[in-house]
């Protein structure tokens, strides 16, 4: 079980999970810093350490829209939280498997902050309201690169066979 | 088969592709920009331990403009961009555009100018408007840093999933002082942020066998703005002859149109004899509304430029309509040439000199304000509006801002008075 941290309207863009004017910081050890820096006050508690690790960030439709910036996806990976939202945007999608950053896409999702949340493997379960919401998978065609970890463990398997 | 599902068939050696089929394309151009300072990192980290040379696939394929944040506005930036060019050196890559004056520009508009692009093609680049590309024929998207080092290394993009396509038959003429740019906005408005997420937008049509490369490209520029992986117009004669006259490509062009029994998830159909100029409201894309709406909304920046709305016919609309007279005072109205090559043809043409004389600012091509990282910040509760592609909150600079988005003549007839202005009646 975890707990929602943060509820977020629809179309959360990349500029506000991770503010263009930061974009030369690119190094996944730098960039949490910067996570919803314009929401002051909850960066502010980001950086403080004051989220239990896998906390849950929710989001509403279309979460992560905009610029395929992979910074908006290691600012959260580096603060150890996941992502459930109604619908995510096709690069935040593909950037979280990537490189790992847990994300579930839930589309009847109903949760506020200070829920708890469990995820299983096809629903997630609201412990606080007592009500269950179906999840939709994943894309299959990235199965490969979710299973290996990661985009990088995935493509040095795919060199390393090719190269012997 | 779709367009794109042919240029992925084509390109995974397949007979055939259809919607929701996995394949692997061989990628014909692999772009990037500053952030190429990160695909480099994870580049050198696919490698690490392998015992393999850290090669890129291709030098060839592998373009790289400067446009973000040129020149660099801090040294973590010139930094970068330093590390990037002793990266280009090492492994050969040709196609690289520096800070310059007479080469630079911004990445969609440098790709089509240099011939970089060709129809049937398979583009991606680490930028979200990498979708403009689709504008000559190319199945062009965006994807993250370590997705480009995955295709740098091998050449492919991997587990890509065939995208469903909408089909998108546009018809009519545009009345005067509306354009590409207000059908695109209209179009964002009726299917919404999210509406072609994961699907192609294939344009067809009269009114876009007409429209010139530049208005394409702006409309295929923004169909990521409805959640698309990409637009697409089938390559036509226009394509040819903006590829053979304006970017210098000799040999063999291949347009791919699509089967007369190709799948699309919907069509939607849109007459631009009646549309009026659209705006798009803060802080959504989606949130459009007819001109008269708006009318009179006090703006403190006026904005015309980017890989949007930077060309030349955007020059020449904005020069026309600000030709001896002068902007409003309280408003500053920042203009940014989407590449070098476009601001010399707007010098040699007395554009510039018709914008600066109405109190313009003309700035070197790049990404400029558009992402607010660099240069024309807004005040805080300051309004601008703006020919570029995005006005999420802080888009510009500052998250008291409000971003309004429009098209040149809009944003031109709107820095004479101050307010938002229809250019119908200016």
């Amino acid at each position: 079980m975890a707990k929602v941290i943060l509820k977020l309207e629809n179309d959360i863009s990349t500029d506000d999970i991770y503010p263009g004017r930061f974009m030369a910081t690119v190094l996944p050890t730098e960039t949490p810093q910067f996570a919803f820096f314009d929401r002051t006050d909850f960066n502010a508690k980001l950086r403080a350490g004051a989220f239990a690790p896998h906390s849950i960030i929710v989001g509403g439709e279309n979460f992560g829209c905009g610029s395929s910036r992979e910074q908006a996806c290691s600012t959260l990976k580096g603060h150890r939280v996941a992502v459930v939202a109604r619908s995510i945007a096709r690069i935040f999608l593909q950037n979280s498997i990537n490189l790992g950053l847990p994300v579930v896409i839930c589309p009847g999702l109903e949760a506020g902050e200070g829920d708890e949340l469990e995820i299983t493997a096809n629903q997630v379960l609201n412990r606080t309201t007592g009500r269950a919401f179906d999840q939709v998978q994943l894309p299959a065609a990235r199965k490969g690169i979710m299973d290996a970890g990661g985009l990088i463990p995935y493509t040095q398997a795919r060199l390393m066979a090719r190269g012997s | 088969m779709t367009v794109v599902e042919k240029i992925l068939a084509r390109a995974s050696g397949l007979p055939s592709v259809r919607a929701g089929d996995v394949v692997e394309p061989r990628v014909d151009l692999a772009m990037s920009h500053e952030n190429a300072a990160l695909v480099i990192n994870q580049f050198q980290e696919v490698f690490e331990g392998t015992g393999l040379d850290a090669k890129v696939w291709d030098p060839s394929k592998i373009a790289i403009i400067f446009d973000h944040r040129v020149p660099a506005e801090s040294p973590k930036t010139a930094t970068n961009q330093k590390k990037i060019r002793e990266f280009v050196a090492a492994h050969g890559i040709t196609k690289f555009h520096d800070v310059r004056g007479d080469v630079g520009g911004i990445c969609h508009q440098i790709l089509p100018e240099f011939g970089y692009v060709r129809p049937g093609s398979v583009v991606v680049g680490t930028d979200s408007h990498t979708t403009s590309h689709g504008a000559l024929g190319a199945f062009s998207f965006g994807v993250g840093a370590t997705e480009m080092a995955s295709a740098w290394a091998l050449g492919i993009a991997v587990n890509v999933e065939a995208p469903a396509t909408i089909r998108v038959e546009v018809k009519g003429a545009f009345p005067p002082m509306v354009g590409p740019k207000d059908l695109i906005l209209y179009l964002i408005g009726q299917l919404t942020a999210q509406g072609a997420n994961f699907k192609v937008l294939e344009f067809h049509g009269e009114t876009i066998r007409n429209m010139s490369t530049s208005g394409r490209l702006a409309i295929c520029n923004m169909s990521v703005e409805a959640g698309a992986t990409s637009g697409i117009v089938p390559g036509d004669e226009e394509t040819i002859r903006y590829l053979r006259e304006e970017a210098g490509v000799v040999g063999g062009i291949d347009c791919v149109g699509p089967d007369a029994d190709a799948q699309y998830v919907r069509t939607v159909e849109v007459d631009v004899s009646a549309l009026v100029p659209q705006i798009a409201c803060p802080h959504a894309v989606d949130n459009v509304k007819p001109i008269d709406q708006v009318l009179g909304t006090r703006v403190h920046q006026i904005v015309i430029g980017s890989c949007t709305n930077g060309r030349l016919d955007d020059l020449a609309d904005a020069a026309a309509l600000l030709r001896g007279k002068k902007v409003a005072q309280g408003t500053r109205m920042l203009v940014f040439p989407a590449s070098s090559r476009i601001f010399g043809q707007a010098l040699d043409k007395g554009y510039i000199h018709d914008l600066m004389k109405a109190g313009a600012v003309v700035m070197n091509s790049g990404c400029g304000p558009c992402l607010g990282v660099h240069e024309g910040a807004l005040g805080d509760g300051e309004t601008a509006l703006s020919t570029t592609n995005r006005n999420f909150k802080g888009r510009m600079g500052n998250p008291t801002g409000f971003v309004y988005l429009c098209s040149p003549v809009v944003a031109a007839a709107s820095a004479l008075t101050g307010v938002i202005t229809d250019p119908r009646k200016a």
